[in-house]
């Protein structure tokens, strides 16, 4: 039965990208000396990479209709609006 | 499911893209579930970065009470994991059901799944040592047991005192609802490997519980990697 064949993404690639990306992580974490007001956003942006690499290419969401990546997106904003507005409540 | 096939096979059809969504059922169901996953660890995550923002003094410093080094293994591993069940997804999906090849060499659905479940179980082994570990040495989810090295740590002012309670109690709360998580899928996995995989029930034409648990597995990573962030190194 012949199949049309699919192209993956090079998931080794990625991989390898995602362990690099922890290294540099662990490294800026405790080798800096940079002020923490540098520090923490670098952590924040290497994690939102590594999570956004894991999204696109292991669950496929590059490749998904827009319909499901629309779906996949929609509870992020609720999520940012509900840790705003209970911070907005508790500490500003 | 995607693929264009010159036959059908009928015993085994492929799986029917329903309208809407262009998705088949299962998919469909496991994203809508992530997405109230999302929520769920949101609630997690923001109430510790809203305990964290309001707590009445400073936190404590990375590495001193927690062991990166363990956890940065463990965080490797889990990669590891997310990486051979994507393997396992991308055999099936080529047909490749079998374990091992050696000429050429190629890894099959068998092998991957089985290499997945393993990662996953010593993911969890490794966070009850970590667990037993911090506990030994009087890290509590209330803060510093009376006595121990913890205590000390506070005493001599490394650990803020004020906040040690809220840092053992958001930390427990949080890894340890991800560990429950990774169990799930573990045990989700092996029954799916033992029931389906080994009985030769997945083929190109049909691989939607590798598809699906896939996700659920790539999503615990993926809260794996914000949450070793924001517990650990921040």
């Amino acid at each position: 039965m012949e199949t049309a064949h699919r192209q993956h993404p090079n998931y080794v690639l990625i991989w390898v990208y995602l362990a690099i990306l922890t290294a540099i992580e662990i490294g800026v974490a405790f080798m800096s000396h940079l002020p923490k007001q540098i520090i923490i956003p670098a952590l924040v942006f290497f994690a939102l990479w590594k999570a956004l690499l894991v999204a696109l290419y292991f669950m496929h969401l590059k490749f998904e209709p827009r319909k499901l990546l629309i779906l996949a997106i929609v509870p992020l904003p609720l999520a940012a609006i509900f840790v705003l507005a209970a911070m907005s409540e508790h500490v500003w | 499911m995607a693929h264009a096939t010159a036959t059908v096979d009928m015993m085994h059809p492929p799986a029917p893209a329903e309208r809407g969504l262009d998705v088949y059922n299962n998919k469909l169901g496991m994203w809508v579930f992530l997405a109230s996953e999302v929520m769920f660890f949101t609630a997690l995550i923001g109430s510790y970065i809203i305990l964290r923002f309001s707590a009445p003094g400073a936190w404590a410093p990375p590495g001193k009470v927690l062991n990166v080094p363990v956890t940065a293994f463990n965080t490797f591993l889990l990669i590891c994991s997310s990486m051979t069940m994507v393997k396992a997804y991308a055999a099936v999906a080529d047909g490749q059901t079998h374990f091992l090849r050696f000429r050429p060499f190629s890894g099959g659905l068998k092998f991957w799944m089985l290499a997945t479940i393993i990662g996953g179980a010593m993911f969890v082994g490794v966070q009850a040592y970590e667990y037993t570990h911090l506990v030994h040495h009087g890290f509590l989810p209330s803060g510093a047991r009376e006595g121990s090295e913890v205590a000390e740590l506070v005493a001599s002012g490394v650990v803020p005192a004020a906040t040690i309670g809220l840092y053992g109690s958001t930390f427990y709360t949080m890894t340890g609802f991800h560990g429950f998580h990774v169990t799930c899928g573990v045990i989700s996995m092996t029954y799916l490997y033992v029931t389906k995989a080994l009985r030769g029930k997945y083929s190109r034409y049909d691989y939607r519980g590798v598809e699906v648990i896939g996700l659920y597995w790539h999503f615990v990573d993926l809260v794996w990697i914000i949450l070793f962030t924001i517990v650990y190194l921040i």
